[in-house]
């Protein structure tokens, strides 16, 4: 049976690099998806509010989209999603009296209990496709390329929602491993890139950014590969400003985990929509002779 | 009712009569008729929020309730019967922003309607909006669809739309959900449809002269003639193939 996809918003503009590159993996390892027919916005972000539960209607209705269309399981491949509508999910199957009031908010809705089981296209390679598979799939080894897997926030917190150990996670890094990268682990992987203080404060959020890149390089990476558009915002298109502003600051090659997985896989160039990273991206790969130069 | 003695007819009309609730205040009126005509019969009289009474136009909305029941209920006026104990009111217009723009310099990007509409991600997905709808479109899901920058299907959902605004009178976004739909479909329909081609042929060929000659010799009939060339034109099968042609080619 095929399974449900759940793009999100972003990856259908200014992060289409992530949503191209990884549909093409995923036709070129087997798996049979489908992108949910109806589908609204997740809410970006989870409200840390303990009683807005407004918020947490968009999410829990794209979860009953998921269901109406008779599946069990949705992929996500932006973390921000993952981490809206698999926390949504969590509400619903924990608190009986927040899903009763979401439910009878609902009221053109079928009930919805917390059925569904929301995965992120990296869990669901470790679970269900497994690294050898992905090995398998691999024609051109990402030999010599040091990469650091950056999670950030949305992966890993809170931990009931985590795909991996929230201190110590590995799922990443195998994952590099197993397209024939060097991964480069950092304490700074699971450190917030300043996600949206980037608009109401976005000098923090540009030091703490830089505070990241710093830290992968110090470790030997010489690019960094990510789930999330937000973070791609903040590392990538931001990193001119940091260059400018930080002395000693390095260029860093930002990647999104699925470009990096669709160049191993050997899938054509243009799925990777790489005029949307930093210039520098192609670049080290040109210079590592992974792409044609 | 009253009922006309037997002698005078040989059939009786019984009008049924029923309770409705114009703005709190209650009327009887004839259970066949619609809401629009009901009020008349009760003694309003339109002269705004009353536009094609034909279903069409989006000036007659109509927000009621039903006793012991918590939805709310929408329909135009003109095209709803009346409801025994119905509470209704009539919303001909409600308030609602509509951005200012140069057509023409636009190009049809999302960021264009994004810019012009930034409370579009106002929108947390709570559907009243869709619930309100006179005209079933699910306006929620073209909101959803713009949020992610896919302007073609935002038209083609809210192509029914008929700009009452109930949509706005409901959002607690605050959206001008219809404009924002409006804008859609243009940009839609100016800049993101294929161009039709043939139509630039057909042009030409019009301003060529490729006509002149058929419009002339109609022109110089007379009543009767004309009266018989269009009688006697020869028509396209019901039935007809692709493939078909007239049996007269000269002006193909």
């Amino acid at each position: 049976m095929k399974i449900a996809y759940y793009p999100g918003c972003t990856l259908k503009t200014k992060g289409k690099s992530l949503e191209t590159s990884a549909l093409a993996c995923m036709t070129a390892l087997g798996i049979e998806f489908e992108e949910l027919v109806r589908w609204n916005c997740c809410g970006a972000v989870y409200s840390l509010a303990d009683d807005d539960l407004i918020h947490v209607v968009a999410p829990v209705r794209d979860l009953v989209r998921v269901q109406q269309a008779g599946h069990d399981k949705v992929i996500t491949l932006c973390s921000m999603c993952y981490n809206t509508l698999a926390r949504a999910n969590e509400l619903m199957r924990t608190d009986e009296e927040k899903r009763k009031t979401i439910n009878d908010f609902m009221d053109e809705e079928p009930d919805y209990t917390g059925g569904v089981e929301v995965l992120h296209f990296l869990d669901f390679l470790r679970d269900e496709v497994g690294w050898d598979r992905v090995k398998e799939k691999v024609t051109r080894p990402l030999a010599g390329l040091k990469v650091a897997p950056y999670y950030g926030c949305t992966l890993l917190r809170p931990k009931e929602i985590a795909i991996d150990r929230v201190d110590k996670p590995e799922v990443m890094h195998d994952f590099l491993q197993a397209l024939g990268a060097e991964a480069v682990d950092f304490p700074g992987a699971i450190q917030c890139c300043g996600a949206y203080q980037v608009l109401g404060n976005p000098e923090a959020a540009l030091k703490v950014s830089h505070d990241i890149l710093s830290d992968a390089t110090a470790h030997g990476a010489e690019a960094l590969a990510l789930t999330c558009p937000l973070c791609d915002y903040n590392m990538s298109k931001r990193q001119d400003k940091m260059l400018q502003q930080y002395e000693g600051a390095k260029e860093v090659p930002i990647y999104y985990f699925t470009q990096l997985m669709a160049i191993a896989m050997g899938i054509p160039i243009e799925e990777c929509h790489f005029e949307l990273n930093r210039e520098s991206s192609v670049q080290l790969l040109k210079a590592k002779n992974l792409v044609a130069g | 009712m009253s009922v006309v003695p037997q002698e005078e007819s040989t059939a009786t009309v019984e009008t049924k009569m029923v309770p409705i609730y114009v703005m709190g205040k209650r009327y009887e009126v004839p259970a066949t008729l619609t809401i629009m005509k009901a009020i008349e019969y009760a003694g309003y009289k339109y002269i705004r929020g009353c536009g094609c009474r034909g279903g069409v136009c989006g000036a007659c909305s109509t927000v009621y309730r039903k006793p012991g029941d918590y939805k709310i209920y929408t329909g135009l006026a003109c095209q709803t019967v009346v409801e025994p104990e119905m509470y209704l009111t009539q919303i001909p217009f409600y308030p609602a922003n509509r951005a200012t723009y140069d057509f023409a310099e636009l190009t049809g990007t999302p960021d264009e309607i994004n810019r012009l509409y930034p409370e579009l991600f106002r929108c947390v997905a709570c559907n009243a909006c869709t619930k309100v709808c006179p005209m079933d479109v699910q306006v929620m899901d073209y909101i959803a669809a713009l949020k992610r920058g896919d302007i073609k299907a935002a038209a083609e959902i809210s192509f029914d739309c008929i700009q009452c605004g109930l949509c706005a009178s409901r959002c607690m976004g605050e959206l001008p959900q219809y404009h924002i739909a409006q804008l859609a479909r243009r940009l839609n329909g100016a800049y993101l449809t294929p161009k039709a081609e043939h139509l630039k042929t057909m042009c030409a060929n019009i301003e060529a002269g490729r006509y002149d000659k058929g419009l002339a010799e109609l022109k110089g009939m007379d009543l009767q003639a004309l009266r018989k060339t269009y009688q006697e034109r020869e028509m396209e099968p019901a039935t007809a193939g692709e493939d078909w042609t007239p049996q007269d080619r000269s002006y193909l």
